[in-house]
């Protein structure tokens, strides 16, 4: 982004992550700067979700470094483990919202973990985050049982949000969610980054998403990491990477989002009726 | 982190009142901002500025802390602006204000705390307790309507899946059931001892344990401990595939579930736990016997022929009678219990806590009804 510095907000470098004799990534680096969306993909199995976990500090790598805010995660002591924590929000896939408390509730409970509030002023914020998140009010009041899919993940993502964080991790925001929320739920991503200068590390296996939200995407292939602009990858001959952009869904996004594409390098005829 | 921290003055120029917010309005400082917010005399029917040239940072807790004394203001007749906002913080204000419209969230409270809701709670309590009794009837009916089928069929018995079942819940239940009934068998014979020395009647203490065992604790031990292993597993399993779909599956797939899951189940445990019971009564014997003769000196020979002495044939076959009725007991419940798993994880922990109590219960009840007949018919 113009005008940001260019210093790495998450820094990974050198990751090795293995399990039993599967090695998932092997010398991965990674840079996630200030107010970027940045996308990770990969083929299932590639260690997308291993390595967002690696970076909230869910999964111990192997080997390798893992820098939030210039801290160093892997040895950061309990205090700026915390100090961390309140600086980032993470969307699990599922909304992981906790069953036993409603809505409200469970936005407030980092207010409570963190900050000492009158209730009142957290059921204020608890009520702005719903907005922001573009729930409606009595969202507030109900269980995560009673939400649809599609309403979990925004009250996931207003949990997320809950301490103003600077960063969000997105696990797969969209799956499981209709084309319709999914593009709502794009644009209540890039609304939210405009106005409250998130960062963004997300998830994703949709095409659409990507193309509509994203300035830097990162492809897992080979057990390391390709980053660059979605044109960039799009000129990028690795065949997973190409099969990736350029299959019949990968087109049909792009053509979605920027009609007149000349950059893809093939030319895109009506090539969606695969 | 922060540096610059928040401040928020009040001055008043010329007819207008000026609120100079500045610093780093972020949320880590809300709660001390909310106060001093709160505590500010809002005037009336005025013109006040909200002069926000200061501000550092500012995240939407700030801005909302802003927006919300806007409105306050504004609610009382005063003419509010809020003057020198940055431009780079003028989307979050949008933002926040058109996300901050709402009432702040309300908690419902739980309604038992009052007398009518407590009162309420009571009635709901009951008729859930009779619908859940008339539903469990219904399984019944549903199970015993297809053991019917199946007698008519024997074909269509999963003889795989219940001889498994039956090492589930019985070969692996060897031990836990020989232990505690040996450990049983060492108490009462303790116990027993102890108190009858005080008549010289030691060699009684055969009786009481050999009655004891064999009539009751040893069949009532084995069900409580299968209904805690085997009726959890039971609803744990049932419900787990009703999680995953997997009984939906089974039945697009034509396959009936009480027939493949419940029936291997039930009549595997109806086989398992009269073997169980003779097995633990074996081990509760043997455990008293040990005692008896490590405290009273009554050795084995003199052990044996005061047992059979003891106890009739009857004694033994009441307990092993017992057994089926509970075996059904718990497995009805079990599978019952897992087929009320809703789509959500949690319930099957629920519910697998809610099967155990029951089963339990049930069979503790059945045996007091069974001892009030037999007594009644004086056997």
């Amino acid at each position: 982004m113009d005008g940001l510095p260019k210093e790495p907000i998450i820094r990974v470098r050198g990751l090795v992550n293995r399990f039993a004799t599967e090695t998932v990534h092997d010398g991965l680096d990674l840079d996630v700067f200030g107010g970027e969306v940045l996308g990770i993909v990969g083929g299932s199995g590639s260690g997308k979700s291993v390595l967002l976990n690696t970076i909230v500090g869910l999964n111990r790598p192997v080997k390798g470094d893992v820098e939030v805010f210039g801290t160093d995660v892997l040895a950061a002591s309990e205090t700026e483990q915390r100090e961390i924590e309140k600086r980032w929000g993470v969307l699990f896939q599922d909304g992981a919202l906790f069953s036993s408390l409603t809505v409200a509730q469970n936005i407030e409970v980092p207010l409570k973990e963190f900050y000492d509030m009158p209730q009142r002023l957290m059921d204020e914020i608890a009520a702005l985050k719903l907005g922001l998140a573009g729930l409606p009010e009595d969202a507030g009041s109900k269980f995560p049982a009673q939400l649809s899919g599609g309403m979990r993940k925004r009250a996931g993502l207003a949990r997320a949000l809950a301490l103003d964080p600077e960063i969000v991790f997105l696990d797969e925001p969209t799956a499981g969610l209709d084309p319709i929320a999914a593009g709502e739920f794009d644009d209540l991503i890039r609304d939210l980054k405009s106005s409250l200068g998130l960062t963004v590390f997300m998830v994703t296996h949709d095409l659409d998403s990507l193309f509509a939200i994203c300035d830097r995407v990162a492809v897992l292939v080979d057990k390391k990491i390709r980053v660059g602009t979605l044109d960039q990858m799009l000129r990028d001959d690795h065949p997973w990477i190409r099969a990736y952009f350029h299959g019949p869904r990968g087109r049909a996004a792009q053509q979605a989002e920027r009609p007149p594409s000349e950059e893809a390098g093939t030319p895109i005829a009506a090539s969606t009726s695969r | 982190m922060g540096s610059a921290a928040a401040t928020l003055k009040t001055t008043e120029d010329a007819d207008t009142l000026v609120l100079t917010a500045a610093g780093e309005w972020l949320v880590a400082s809300a709660a001390d901002l909310d106060r001093r917010l709160r505590s500010l005399e809002l005037p009336q029917r005025r013109q006040v500025t909200i002069d926000l040239a200061g501000i550092d940072r500012i995240d939407s807790a700030g801005a909302w802390l802003l927006l919300r004394t806007e409105q306050d203001l504004s609610a009382r007749g005063n003419h509010v602006e809020l003057r020198h906002l940055a431009p780079t913080f003028a989307p979050l204000f949008d933002q926040v204000r058109a996300g901050g419209a709402l009432a702040p969230v309300s908690h419902p409270r739980p309604d038992h705390h009052s007398l009518v809701g407590f009162i309420a709670r009571i009635g709901q309590i009951t008729l859930g307790l009779f619908s859940r009794a008339v539903s469990l009837l219904g399984f019944f009916g549903l199970v015993a309507l297809t053991a019917a089928r199946l007698l008519r069929h024997p074909g269509r018995l999963r003889l795989t899946a219940m001889v498994s079942q039956m090492e589930q819940t019985g070969v692996n239940a060897l031990a836990i059931v020989g232990m505690l009934s040996f450990l049983i068998g060492i108490v009462i014979a303790y116990q027993g001892a102890d108190q009858l020395r005080r008549f010289g009647a030691e060699i009684y203490t055969v009786d009481l344990l050999a009655v004891g065992i064999l009539r009751e604790l040893g069949v009532l031990m084995t069900a409580i401990i299968i209904a805690g292993r085997s009726g959890s597993a039971f609803t744990a399993e049932i419900g787990t595939m009703r999680v995953n779909q997997e009984i939906d599956a089974l039945q697009t797939l034509g396959l009936d579930p009480v027939e493949v899951l419940v029936m291997p189940r039930l009549l595997g445990l109806l086989l398992t736990l009269p073997m169980l019971t003779v097995y633990a009564n074996l081990m509760g014997l043997l455990g008293g016997c040990l005692m008896a003769w490590a405290v009273l000196g009554i050795t084995i020979p003199e052990f044996i022929s005061e047992l059979q002495y003891a106890v009739a044939p009857r004694t033994f076959w009441i307990g092993v009678f017992k057994a089926p009725f509970f075996a059904g007991i718990i497995a009805m419940i079990g599978c019952y219990e897992g087929f009320q798993v809703s789509r959500s994880a949690e319930s099957v922990g629920r519910l697998t806590t809610l099967s155990v109590v029951e089963s339990i219960f049930l069979v503790i009840v059945t045996d007091a009804i069974f001892s009030v007949v037999l007594s009644a018919l004086r056997i």
